[in-house]
């Protein structure tokens, strides 16, 4: 039987979810027995070629030449998944969806003219059908062991849209937003990081992005009850899943 | 049922007793909040502390209170060591020819587990667990390994906090039954009632005196100023009848747009027992050559609040946020009742404090059941 061919692609982002995937360390072998790797430049120098069973997309969409690339990888790809914040959200940089790209460029490149960016950085859902979507900054070994295994038993992958307060109760970890008062994202973002930053006594800041049918206008209510300023509340979903809330706070009003 | 006086500095005397043959759990501070936890020593025990709690709000102060038990419950309960938040109930292994499925018999516990400390709401909610997984048809053969053999030791509520509601629920401020040993800190000692043979037991050889009716009448009197204090009531008796009349209420919407759908009332709930399970199969495994596959089934806390949860083959019948509010209060308050002929909800308060907006169940159906005229 002939492996399953796939290929990991990289749009604007940092590469750390594609490391993500390096990371797998021990189980690396199993995905190089499973899989024939046929695209993936963090791992080898194999040129673009042919279709893929498997299209691990890292990255949003920036820049007038991805909105071509992205359209070619959905055709080549018969699984299409969107692995990380900016893959799912647009990232950080989605930061300029609400800014004016001519002044950012005029404050930071000395030759402004040479950067060929959109306006707007989006998720590869805005652009093409995408099958799955993997979150977080970045992508956890678990999700995306989870999705490579359920790609060879052809199930669905068991990912989670549930709070992070899920996670936080199942492990025991006090409530930061009832028992201290902190201004903890926890409420309104997807589980799967094992609630890793309340587990230090940090508020959740979102970097899973809004978990399924997310309440943000109540929860920032909250916070302003809490004596929280309006724009530090902006300031605290201002972050890689930016875009994500906001449409959410758009869907919330309407 | 014979009353003892068990001096302050015995109660020390009456932990080793325990400790000798259960592992004792009870409450232990640590970061901020009351939980639940193996205790060491007596001193271990949070003493002086009180628990500040309101709708979505928990502060743990030390006061230097007089009383060994000034503080109440705080978000963990007996739940999560009789029905864990993550199990693993079976793991299984396919080969070519053949599906081999292994369910591993828990591992026999060195000790049982004793309860110390364990306050009358969670009393009552151990008995609504036990109507769950041992009374049904199915038993649940991990929840009966912990359940055998254990030893509860009840403490009557003397300082409940603003978010209780046990005596509107009629499961506390006292304990009725279901227990051990209870006991209810007076001014000079404990007043200790015998509830089993295994509570008369475990007081032998630890110094007590006979109760005196003034020590009755002291009992009496702090646990009428305990009741005095909860101000929370709820209909009971119009119970489940008036919810299922208002199915339609405006006040569902309401309440939808405050609830955040994030699961934290139910897990905390000493009493909502749903899970959800998925198999686990790691990509090592299915690089082995002599299996095709292998893993574990996983079971985890799961709550109704989830977008998920309802959801089937073609679709999903609770996707508004409202319709999943609407449906956990009926299966506390109206669905129990028709099951089981008593309601799920035991007045702890929990799901009062730990919701992070504040949400008060018996707020929400006081609204309810206050317009009966209302669709």
């Amino acid at each position: 039987m002939r492996k399953a061919r796939l290929g990991v692609f990289k749009f604007t982002s940092c590469d750390g979810c594609q490391l993500s995937l390096l990371n797998l360390e021990e189980e690396l072998l199993a995905v190089v027995d499973l899989f024939d790797v046929a695209y993936f430049r963090e791992a080898t120098d194999k040129p673009l070629r042919g279709t893929f069973d498997l299209a691990l997309v890292e990255g949003s969409v920036s820049t007038e030449r991805q909105k071509e690339e992205i359209l070619n990888i959905r055709d080549r790809a018969r699984y299409l998944i969107a692995m990380g914040a900016c893959a799912t959200s647009g990232g950080l940089q989605a930061l300029r969806n609400w800014a004016s790209l001519s002044a950012y460029k005029a404050r930071v490149y000395p030759s402004p003219e040479n950067v060929h960016a959109l306006s707007t950085s989006t998720p590869v859902s805005d652009h093409v059908y995408v099958d799955y979507e993997l979150w977080g900054c970045p992508v956890t070994r678990n999700a995306l062991s989870e999705v490579l295994v359920s790609f060879i038993l052809e199930k669905k992958p068991a990912l989670r849209g549930y709070s992070v307060c899920m996670e936080c109760k199942r492990h025991g970890i006090p409530c930061l937003l009832v028992s201290q008062g902190a201004p903890c994202l926890g409420p309104v973002t997807r589980a799967g990081c094992e609630a890793l930053c309340p587990a230090l006594g940090k508020p959740c800041y979102g970097c899973f992005g809004p978990k399924d049918d997310a309440n943000v206008e109540s929860l920032l209510s909250r916070f302003r009850l809490m004596g929280l300023r309006s724009e530090e509340c902006r300031a605290l979903l201002d972050k890689m899943n930016t875009y994500a809330y906001r449409k959410v706070q758009g869907e919330n009003r309407s | 049922m014979s009353q003892l006086i068990l001096w302050k500095e015995d109660l020390q005397q009456l932990f080793h007793r325990l400790q000798a043959a259960y592992r004792v759990i009870g409450p232990l501070a640590a970061d901020g909040v009351v939980g639940l936890a193996e205790l060491e020593n007596l001193s271990s025990l949070p003493i002086g502390h009180r628990d500040r709690q309101g709708p979505g709000v928990y502060r743990l102060e030390n006061v230097g209170d007089a009383d060994i038990f000034s503080f109440v419950v705080g978000p963990d309960s007996v739940k999560r060591f009789l029905h864990p938040p993550v199990q693993h109930p079976y793991t299984f292994r396919k080969s070519r020819k053949r599906l081999h499925i292994a369910s591993p018999r828990a591992a026999p516990q060195e000790k049982p587990l004793a309860f110390f400390a364990l306050r009358p709401c969670d009393v009552a909610a151990l008995k609504l667990l036990d109507k769950v997984f041992l009374e049904s048809p199915l038993k649940d053969r991990r929840y009966q390994a912990v359940r055998d053999g254990v030893f509860l030791l009840a403490v009557n509520c003397l300082h409940p906090a603003e978010t209780c509601f046990c005596h509107a629920m009629q499961t506390g401020p006292e304990v009725r039954d279901g227990f051990d040993l209870s006991l209810t800190e007076l001014d000079a000692g404990f007043l200790v009632e015998i509830g089993s043979e295994k509570g008369k037991e475990i007081l032998n050889g630890v110094p007590t005196a006979e109760a005196t009716a003034r020590d009755a009448a002291e009992k009496a009197a702090k646990l009428e100023a305990s009741r005095s204090r909860m101000k929370r009531s709820v209909p009971l008796r119009a119970l489940p009848q008036v919810l299922y009349n208002h199915l339609e209420h405006p006040r569902w919407a309401e309440t939808a747009a405050r609830c955040l759908g994030c699961g934290n009332c139910t897990q905390v709930c000493p009493t909502c027992f749903c899970t959800t399970a998925h198999d686990h199969v790691s990509l090592a495994c299915l690089a082995q050559k002599e299996a095709q596959w292998c893993g574990s089934r996983v079971r985890l806390w799961d709550s109704c609040f989830s977008l998920n949860f309802a959801r089937v083959h073609g679709g999903n019948f609770r996707t508004s946020r409202k319709a999943r509010y609407r449906h956990w209060m009926l299966h506390k308050l109206a669905y129990w009742i028709d099951q089981f002929g008593t309601p799920g909800c035991v007045g702890c308060g929990r799901c009062i404090t730990w919701c992070p907006v504040g949400i008060d169940v018996t707020e929400e159906l006081e609204a309810i059941a206050a317009s009966r005229n209302v669709p």
